[in-house]
């Protein structure tokens, strides 16, 4: 489904992805973990197509197809979708509209759109928080619903998710970890999910684990045995091992 | 006292200030506009403008209607008993209404209040007695069609004790000739009304606007005012006064000001705390277009104890020619006041932008909802069916900026 060779990304004037392969395949929950600054919030921003992320070299193929090139728009539309780790607030633009827009962006019409944001507000217990200014005055874990609940209304095939456990309680963590596993469990989608602390991997079935260290992929492996090496030993273990490897 | 004498003791007043300037907008030489009784027939042929101002020729959901061409009363109705609309000039045979008559707005304000009364022709009267709750709005509309004319409606609505009442007035004009408009509007809210007073003018590039009024709010009395502007003016400065004289006033005044083209514009407000425990706040939006100048002025001055007034001034820059000043000022002339006010100028955010473009819209979009978010003005006061079209109103707007 998504196959990058040797990418290379910049970020304000400085290369942060040096040199990435990675494949996901249909299914594919994968893990991306890392310490702060290892380059795995650009890695998603440069594959849905953000403009602040250049493509320097290597290619980023969805299905085959070059997406290098396309817009963010494109790109969206070709079934990509990311969920920000630090959405911005839209003082004046209220939820319950925005949501609605992406849905008929997608071409449904009202009553759908209505009946689909119905499901997933609900199933995310967002109900209360429609009627609200997006992001305006959000608790931690409200902003983190909100996101995947834009994200999933857009009905990505692919989904991008940075970071979507952080500064969430551990009954939200459940909550969105099965609106995240009963999203995959259709045919024909995958999921790429940014972890700092791991914590939502006990809620979803991950199938692999990417650690990155300074724009590079170091590491693959089996997710929960990965995941369970870094919550004891840190990411330090992951660069001593790369040490010992060279 | 009768009209006749009600004037002539105005007049000498009005004659000395032929002259004088208003303290803020563009001066204009009123020499080259004429004020006579202008086109001789009624709002045909105007329905989609006046529909895009609040308009209904249909007068569906309307308590009343008003319609002025130009400085000629053409329709009146009012559906409800204890609710007067007429004109102005047929209401005044009552000398009872004269102690609404100039009591507000004085005549030697500036050259523009002298103007126009000197030159009265018409304007609307509407009135709500005692205990009277109107709930569909009246509609006023001022339509100016020949072109050089000033049109000069003289406006007073009084709301009775305990009364409710909500008036639409939509501005518009039908050419792209010059003009000029001096609406003189006087608002006497009594002990425990409420008026809400939405205006949406849709000018033209060509034609200068001077709108003069001045509200008084008694005893627990509520003023809500929420002024848009739409289309682009040649100049357009005023400066609403809002007196909240008795205990317990409040009043709300938002106002949504599109500067396109060479649009000049100086909107403010004052609001006086004059009586304890009455509160009140200004709330606007800007947004600057191409070469546009706007002047977004908000005065709060608190002149009894306990009393709350606020000021927000946001404005958005979208043209680097493009001009947005904002003036907050508060005075507190007594202890115990709490006055706020938070201004505000910028761009759209990069950030935004990108974010929405990663929800699958395009630039323009993506732009078009952040203009309406920033648009977002709560419609306080108004009913459902008249803040859904304001809503209405502003989508449009924002979707063809």
């Amino acid at each position: 489904m998504l196959y990058l060779k040797n990418l290379v990304v910049e970020l304000g004037g400085k290369t942060v992805i040096k040199g990435i392969d990675l494949q996901v395949n249909r299914g594919d929950l994968a893990l991306l973990m890392g310490p702060n600054g290892s380059g795995k919030s650009t890695l998603l921003h440069a594959i849905v197509g953000d403009k602040r992320c250049r493509v320097v070299s290597g290619s980023l193929l969805f299905d085959g197809r070059e997406l290098v090139g396309l817009t963010m728009e494109e790109r969206v539309r070709l079934g990509l979708g990311l969920g920000f780790q630090f959405p911005p607030r839209l003082k004046g633009v209220r939820l319950r509209g925005l949501a609605l827009r992406i849905l008929e962006k997608r071409g449904l019409p009202r009553d759908e759109a209505e009946r689909v944001l119905e499901e997933y507000s609900r199933l995310l217990r967002m109900e209360s928080l429609l009627d609200k200014d997006f992001n305006v005055g959000f608790s931690g874990g409200e902003a983190k619903r909100a996101e995947l609940m834009l994200t999933l209304v857009q009905n990505p095939r692919l989904l991008l998710l940075d970071e979507p456990d952080s500064g969430v309680d551990v009954e939200n963590l459940a909550l969105m970890g099965s609106a995240i596993s009963r999203y995959l469990s259709s045919n024909g989608r995958a999921a790429i999910l940014i972890t700092h602390t791991g914590y939502i991997a006990k809620h979803v079935k991950a199938s692999e684990a990417h650690v990155m260290i300074d724009g590079r992929i170091v590491c693959s492996g089996d997710a929960g045995e990965m995941v369970s090496n870094i919550m004891e030993h840190g990411f330090e273990a992951c660069v001593n091992c790369r040490r010992a490897k060279r | 006292m009768k009209l006749e004498e009600a004037r002539r003791l105005l007049k000498p007043k009005a004659e000395d200030a032929l002259k004088k300037p208003a303290p803020h907008g563009l001066d204009l030489n009123l020499s080259v506009f004429k004020l006579e009784t202008g086109f001789a027939t009624g709002v045909e042929g105007s329905e989609r403008i006046l529909e895009s101002v609040g308009i209904d020729l249909r007068e569906r959901n309307r308590s009343g209607s008003y319609y002025q061409v130009d400085n000629r009363a053409v329709y009146t109705s009012a559906r409800q008993s204890g609710l007067t609309v007429k004109p102005l000039s047929e209401a005044l045979k009552d000398s009872e209404n004269l102690d609404y008559y100039w009591k507000a707005v004085s005549v030697d304000t500036d050259k523009y209040t002298a103007t126009a009364f000197l030159g009265e022709k018409e304007g609307y009267f509407i009135k709500v007695e005692n205990g009277v709750n109107v709930e569909t709005p009246v509609q006023a509309c001022l339509l100016l069609r020949t072109p050089g004319l000033i049109q000069a409606p003289h406006n007073i609505v009084v709301v009775g004790e305990n009364s409710k009442l909500h008036v639409i007035t939509g501005c518009a004009a039908m050419r792209e000739e010059a003009g000029l408009h001096i609406g003189i509007s006087e608002f006497y809210v009594k002990k425990g009304g409420t008026l809400t007073f939405t205006m949406i003018h849709s000018w033209g590039k060509a034609i200068h606007v001077r709108p003069r009024t001045v509200a008084h709010v008694e005893e627990d009395g509520v003023f809500i005012s929420h002024y848009v502007n739409t289309s682009p003016v040649s100049s357009l400065q005023t400066h609403p006064t809002t007196h909240l004289n008795g205990k317990g006033s409040r009043a709300h005044l938002s106002s949504i000001i599109i500067g396109r083209g060479t649009s000049h514009i100086d909107v403010g407000g004052t609001m006086e705390l004059g009586a304890p425990a009455c509160s009140g706040e200004i709330i606007s939006r800007t947004i600057g277009f191409d070469k546009s100048v706007t002047i977004a002025r908000a005065r709060v001055v608190g002149r009894a104890p306990s009393v709350k007034g606020h000021v927000e001034c946001r404005g958005l820059l979208l043209s680097n020619e493009s001009r947005i000043d904002a003036i907050p000022e508060l005075e507190a002339r007594v202890q115990d006041v709490q006055l706020t006010h938070e201004a505000a100028i910028g761009r759209i955010a990069e950030e935004e932008l990108i974010y929405l473009m990663a929800r699958g819209f395009t630039e323009e979009e993506a732009r078009s909802i952040i203009v309406r978010g920033f648009l977002s003005v709560e419609l306080t006061g108004l009913p459902e069916n008249l803040a859904k079209y304001l809503e209405n109103i502003l989508d449009r707007l924002a979707a063809s900026l």
